[in-house]
């Protein structure tokens, strides 16, 4: 029995005591089908005990069937979720999976490694704090190395774990380890990646993996579970500026306006002077409501102060107009709000990306109409060089100018994940065909109109025409 | 500023699910809540009732009762419902009922799909719910770990795993034309591990079949079943033994499987889950037909 478990034997609620005050981290694994990546978190999940006796059975029954290990049970077949994926051998969509340790309660966002994959690989790295990279000793970096990293950098994250795998097939050699490590810091420096870490790993046989290799005695770092469940992960970035999407106007009664939402980041107090945007009208909070305090006996419970990412309701001392998609910040610490905007953008669907083209664009809790302007250049994912195109196809990634029907409050996405990242959506589809990091605000004085290009029926025409004749005080354009 | 203060985990899964939930409230007109009364749905309840406090969820909740659920759930979910004032709807199937389904004499396929599957299909058309909010978890099942938070659904209530759309940062898609709906998972990222250990934090009450007592049980298809009522053929019922027992799912009582087990608390459940090794789903006799079994009902329709 593991000392885990003697814990939970003999004292269950000092080991609830211990997990109630453990921490989430939430990471993603970047490879290909034969990186041994499903390996890799299938070995995670089976050393920390995350896979029962009967899903490992299952996984046996059907290691006879689809296995390609041989006498071996496939470690892949236990996280290869959906049935044509398994026939198929590879894994084609992004999966969520789940482990904890005394420390940490873990999310894996799985994705695809290959290059059809790349808005997959976008969706998993989008909520991800950290990265595994593998590579494959045996063939050191290759292209696609070159381009997760690409979108590991691009999505923000900035703790990449470098996991060289099946260092069993180079008889663990250190030479090979030291070359791909500085191969990989090269690569690094030239993205701008801020910490990495380097692991020599088997994960067919588990070396480095939960327990310290003794086939690699002159590796001094963490095996990788310990690493990943010790890493500090905090950020220096502004995220103490306190941002709040309003998502939801509760008025049960009259005497009741509440404005709910989750604190995107910073924190808020009683009193505090807030501003509402984009309306710049200004007032103080009355009262907040941490949701999570909420219980049964008390349903009106406050809190003086909240902090991110608590879903909280903010009461106003004035009644200001406040609705759903505002952005409520302390008045101290305002963003730009601008309806133009540079964003890099990875496009995710099948129809290419027209420039001029309206599409609904959706950043925290507001959605708006808005037009790619330009798009200043495509940037290839594998050999980072820059081309002029006229549209993006599928898992493209470009610079584009966006402008929107109206100005929001808006931050980079280097300075604040949430709320500069947005999604696009397809008007007729309704698909979410594309998604976006805000790269830079326009200055209010160089905001520019939308160019909506569009063709008008005789109706409309005569329409406009009646509007301008008859209420001229309505100042219609003409169309 | 002062030195940041961190979320636990709970409490960041807790956030994360009630940032869903209003996010359903507001961009949908008229969505429901699954209300199956299991520990899960227990969590989903709590959840609600603190999203929208000081007000009450402003949707309704709904249980496909397949008439073979477990006499106590039933009470339970009654009593829930009038404690809290929450909006309880239940549906069974008419033609379901009319034929008399037994999960005993048609088997758990047919009874499944005619009381829960189509009972559910009908209950959402009737309803004309354009957005159904489920209790299902991405550990649960493998086909489940793919699934998005926001899942779309055609007008026959049909997924299609290989045309999700992406899903990013905490930016839900909720567009849909008219006919069609979206299933959406707001505890998705909780294990049961940590439902379980919110349950004991929270205090939440879950019906009692969860803690192990000792109960009227009988061997059937390889699995232990409660004795719950004069429905069970006679001669099952004259095998029956008392034993100790508790539930680790609760569903239709012939079909949800009871294990031996002395965990009477929260925490001596949380230790026996803890040391088991044996999966939750394990007990539940719809799982085993065959492999991506649950895939292929949910292509179906079953959530």
């Amino acid at each position: 029995m593991s000392t885990k478990n003697e814990k939970i034997a003999l004292d269950i609620e000092a080991y609830l005591k211990e997990h109630e005050n453990k921490d989430m981290l939430r990471f993603l694994t970047c490879g290909s089908v034969d990186d041994g990546k499903s390996t890799l978190i299938g070995r995670m999940l089976y050393d920390s005990k995350m896979i029962f006796d009967d899903q490992l059975s299952a996984a046996e029954s059907e290691s006879e069937k689809y296995g390609t290990t041989g006498e071996k049970i496939d470690m892949a077949l236990l996280v290869d979720g959906l049935q044509s994926e398994r026939e198929q051998g590879i894994t084609i969509d992004v999966a969520y999976r789940f482990f904890t340790t005394e420390n940490r309660k873990f999310i894996i966002a799985d994705t695809p490694g290959h290059e059809q994959y790349t808005r997959n690989m976008v969706t998993g790295a989008s909520t991800a704090d950290v990265a595994i990279i593998l590579i494959d000793a045996r063939k050191g970096i290759l292209t696609q190395t070159r381009r997760h990293s690409f979108i590991v950098n691009l999505l923000g994250i900035e703790h990449v774990i470098v996991a060289i795998n099946k260092m069993d097939l180079v008889d663990f050699s250190q030479d090979v380890f030291n070359e791909i490590k500085q191969a990989y810091g090269e690569l690094a420096d030239e993205l701008g990646i801020k910490n990495t870490y380097y692991i020599p790993l088997s994960a067919l046989n588990g070396d480095n993996v939960v327990d310290r290799s003794t086939h690699t005695p002159w590796h001094t770092g963490k095996p990788l579970l310990e690493l990943l469940d010790n890493m500090d992960i905090s950020k220096e970035i502004k995220e103490e500026d306190f941002r709040f999407a309003v998502q939801y106007v509760n008025r049960p009664n009259l005497d009741f306006r509440g404005f709910c939402g989750t604190i995107a980041s910073g924190s808020v107090k009683v009193g505090d002077d807030i501003t509402v945007l984009p309306s710049g009208k200004t007032t103080k909070i009355k009262s907040i409501i941490n949701a999570g305090d909420i219980t049964e006996k008390n349903r009106e419970a406050t809190t003086k102060e909240a902090y991110a990412p608590m879903a909280i309701t903010i009461t106003t001392k004035d009644e200001v107009d406040i609705s759903r998609g505002d952005m409520l910040v302390h008045t101290k610490a305002l963003p730009r709000v601008s309806n133009s905007l540079k964003v890099m953008l990875v496009w995710m669907d099948e129809s290419s990306m027209q420039v001029g083209k309206t599409y609904d664009i959706k950043r925290g809790t507001s959605v708006m109409p808005g037009v790619f302007e330009h798009i200043n250049y495509k940037i290839d994912v594998n050999t980072y060089e820059r081309t002029e195109v006229e549209k993006l196809e599928l898992n493209d990634i470009a610079s584009c100018k966006m402008v929107l029907t109206r100005p929001i409050a808006a931050d980079k996405y280097k300075e604040n994940r949430q709320t500069g990242s947005f999604i696009v959506v397809d008007r007729i589809t309704n698909n979410t065909v594309g998604a976006g990091m805000i790269v830079d605000v326009a200055k209010r004085e160089e905001e520019t109109k939308v160019k909506v290009h569009r063709e008008y029926t005789e109706a409309e025409i005569a329409l406009n025409k009646y509007i301008r004749e008859n209420f001229p005080e309505w100042n219609c354009k003409e169309v | 500023m002062k030195t940041k203060e961190k979320l636990t985990h709970l409490k960041q899964l807790e956030a994360e699910s009630i940032h869903i939930l209003r996010e359903v409230a507001t961009e949908f007109s008229n969505p429901v809540m699954m209300y199956s009364v299991g520990k899960d749905s227990s969590v989903m309840l709590h959840l609600a009732m603190k999203a929208f406090a000081p007000a009450k969820p402003p949707f309704k909740f709904l249980h496909v009762d397949t008439l073979w659920k477990f006499h106590e759930m039933i009470e339970f979910r009654d009593n829930r419902a009038k404690e809290l004032g929450f909006d309880l709807v239940v549906h069974s199937n008419p033609e379901g009922i009319a034929m008399n389904i037994s999960p005993f004499e048609h088997g758990s396929k047919v009874h499944t799909d005619i009381m829960k599957t189509e009972a559910l299909k009908q209950a959402l058309t009737q309803g004309g719910y354009d957005a159904v909010i489920g209790g299902a978890r991405r550990d649960e099942e493998k086909s489940r770990a793919k699934e998005r938070i926001f899942s779309f659904r055609d007008k026959q209530h049909r997924w299609d795993p290989k045309n999700q759309r992406p899903e990013l940062w905490n930016v839900y898609n909720t567009a849909i034309q008219k006919g069609e709906s979206v299933r959406v998972f707001p505890i998705s990222n909780w294990t049961e591990l940590d439902v379980w250990q919110y349950i004991y934090l929270e205090g939440i009450l879950i019906p009692s079949l969860y803690f192990a007592k000792e109960r009227p049980v009988v061997e059937y298809e390889g699995t232990k079943i409660l004795v719950d009522d004069e429905r069970m053929p006679k001669e099952l019922r004259e095998k029956a033994k008392m034993e100790m027992v508790r539930f680790r799912t609760l569903g239709c009582y012939p079909l949800t499987g009871a294990i031996n087990s002395t965990a009477s608390t929260l925490p001596e459940i949380i230790k026996e889950m803890l040391l088991s090794t044996s999966s939750e789903r394990e007990g539940r006799l719809i799982d085993k037909d065959q492999i991506g079994s649950m895939e292929k009902k949910k292509i179906e329709g079953y959530f």
